[in-house]
């Protein structure tokens, strides 16, 4: 198929119905609109398959944890505010270990912010959000077409290991328009759902989704039983991607949006001669971690530079990585603000000087 | 080269439609591009601006920083992005309803009276695309005749019957800059 021009937000929908999505379950909120929008078009051409605008983003969650304990491939979508109100749910359906996509085209915080494109949901995402100890697999696309071909895979990953899976953009990736080519993206070997709630007809034992443990050693043990399916997640799902990171002397970490600004910033420092590289997470849980502690060990390295349009949130898992070895800076705007090449290059050229 | 536009106007001037269209048309030629519309609250009437990149190498940031060109089809427009241009870059002025000069000596500035050339033509509405005549011919960031495709495929069966109008539209705009 040649490449065609897709808009963001709507790219993601056609991904999603391209991966076997059923049930689309959303509630209005910019700048995500026209994922329930492009759903809501396309869904009642399928068979089978339904959206349903529910009355709130409660009630969306909700009829995604039914949708998803039925077997059926289920996505929600939302900005920031709206992911706040979907918490509950995400909790009780990572606790009863259902599979589906959740979509955050995150916008400026906090309480209701603004609209423009923000990344300071990355907390939300990746230390939980809900209570209680559990993980999302968090993806976070630079362009539109990653964004098509990580939300197909979100859902094989969702069913491999009957967790959440959050796709995370902010609002450009939502907005903006790029190339894009469908491609039939590696399908994983999946096993059956035996666990749905589909009906026994009575043929065997009824099937139980829940996440009420009231016995706290069963609710320790399945707390344990979760870990380590974590832990797997670790081993096998990690994804990042290193750029002109030969030689460099500082290394940017960034991602989604903000690390193709950091790009551009990298191409006029290399100009300078001045040699800078950029760790660039996919998933944001599973962490890189792996990724940023070798870079830290490089001689030829003196610094870090996270860039993020938050206040600071992902630094401090850089922080966590490097472990001291090398010291780490942090540049960010926020609220809506979009960081420019020529602020990151001064921050580069400062946090240089400082280090030398 | 790589060529990094910013164009604005009021809403329903249709510059995210002309956006649109050279980042197809760049795409058609196997460039690099990326269309970002602003986005906000915003009614008819107010303004509209959108950031299209066509470039041989990958697109980094999608965000215009400096502009190679601008197209502005309104006052508030240009007040707005004129410093967005950088030396040597190029800037389309819509002559019909902007009535003030550029100041910058820097850029090549060309004044095209859109509203005018449309209204002549029969249709106001098509101003946006004698704007995207006079940047085509002035800049060849694609060819006019991959513009003609995207137009063509644009408008098919009953709206077929526009398509002559737009290509009268881009070539009175070209003359605009020659």
């Amino acid at each position: 198929m040649a490449k065609e021009l897709w808009k963001g937000n709507e790219a993601i929908a056609e991904a999603a119905i391209k991966a076997g999505c059923k049930f689309f379950f959303g509630y209005p909120i910019t700048p995500q609109n026209e994922i329930p929008e492009y759903m809501a078009m396309r869904m009642p051409q399928i068979e089978g398959a339904a959206f349903v605008q529910a009355e709130s983003e409660v009630a969306a969650i909700n009829m995604v944890y039914g949708g998803a304990g039925s077997g059926a491939r289920v996505m929600t979508s939302s900005s920031s505010p709206g992911i706040s109100l979907k918490q509950e749910g995400i909790t009780y359906i990572a606790g009863a270990e259902l599979p589906c996509v959740i979509v955050n085209i995150v916008r400026g915080g906090p309480g209701l912010g603004g609209i423009q494109p923000a990344q300071s949901d990355y907390f939300q995402a990746t230390k939980g959000g809900g209570h209680g100890d559990y993980r999302l697999l968090v993806l976070a696309p630079s362009s539109v077409q990653e964004a098509v071909d990580l939300t197909q895979e979100a859902f094989d990953m969702a069913d491999q290991y009957r967790n959440p899976v959050m796709i995370m953009g902010d609002g450009m990736i939502g907005q903006m328009m790029e190339p894009v080519e469908f491609t039939d993206v590696p399908k994983r070997n999946l096993p059956e759902k035996t666990w749905a709630t589909t009906g026994t007809k009575g043929k065997r034992e009824h099937n139980v989704i829940n996440s009420l443990f009231i016995d706290p050693a069963a609710c320790e043990k399945h707390n344990i039983h979760l870990f380590e399916k974590y832990a797997e997640m670790e081993k096998n799902e990690v994804r990042v991607e290193e750029y002109n990171m030969d030689g460099a002397e500082i290394v940017f970490v960034a991602y989604g949006t903000t690390a193709r600004i950091v790009k551009n910033a990298i191409a006029t420092l290399g100009k300078e001669g001045i040699k800078a590289g950029l760790i660039r997470p996919i998933t944001l849980w599973p962490y890189p971690s792996k990724t940023v502690e070798a870079a830290a060990a490089k001689a030829n390295v003196k610094a870090f530079l996270t860039v993020e349009m938050s206040m600071g949130q992902m630094v401090e898992d850089v922080r966590l990585a490097v472990n001291g070895a090398k010291p780490v800076h942090f540049y960010g705007r926020t609220g809506g603000m979009v960081p420019t090449p020529a602020a990151i290059v001064a921050e580069a050229k400062k946090v240089l000087g400082g280090a030398k | 080269m790589t060529h990094e536009i910013v164009m604005a106007g009021f809403g329903g001037q249709g510059v995210m439609a002309i956006g649109k269209i050279i980042a197809e048309a760049g795409l058609k030629e196997g460039k690099n591009v990326s269309w970002l519309p602003s986005y906000g609250p915003e009614m008819r009437g107010g303004t509209a601006s959108c950031n299209v990149i066509v470039s041989a190498d990958p697109v980094g940031s999608p965000i215009v920083t400096g502009a190679t060109e601008a197209i502005v089809l309104n006052r508030p427009s240009l007040d707005k992005f004129e410093k967005d241009v950088v030396p040597g870059g190029m800037l389309f002025i819509n002559s019909s309803l902007i009535d003030k000069k550029s100041t910058r000596d820097d850029i090549k500035v060309y004044y095209v009276p859109a509203n005018d050339i449309a209204n002549e033509l029969g249709n106001g509405k098509i101003a946006n695309m004698v704007m995207l005549g006079a940047y085509i011919a002035a800049t060849n960031a694609v060819s006019e005749d991959t513009i003609m495709e995207i137009v063509t495929e644009m408008f098919q069966g009953k709206k077929a019957s526009v398509i002559p109008l737009n290509k009268e539209a881009l070539a009175k705009g070209a003359e605009c800059v020659k």
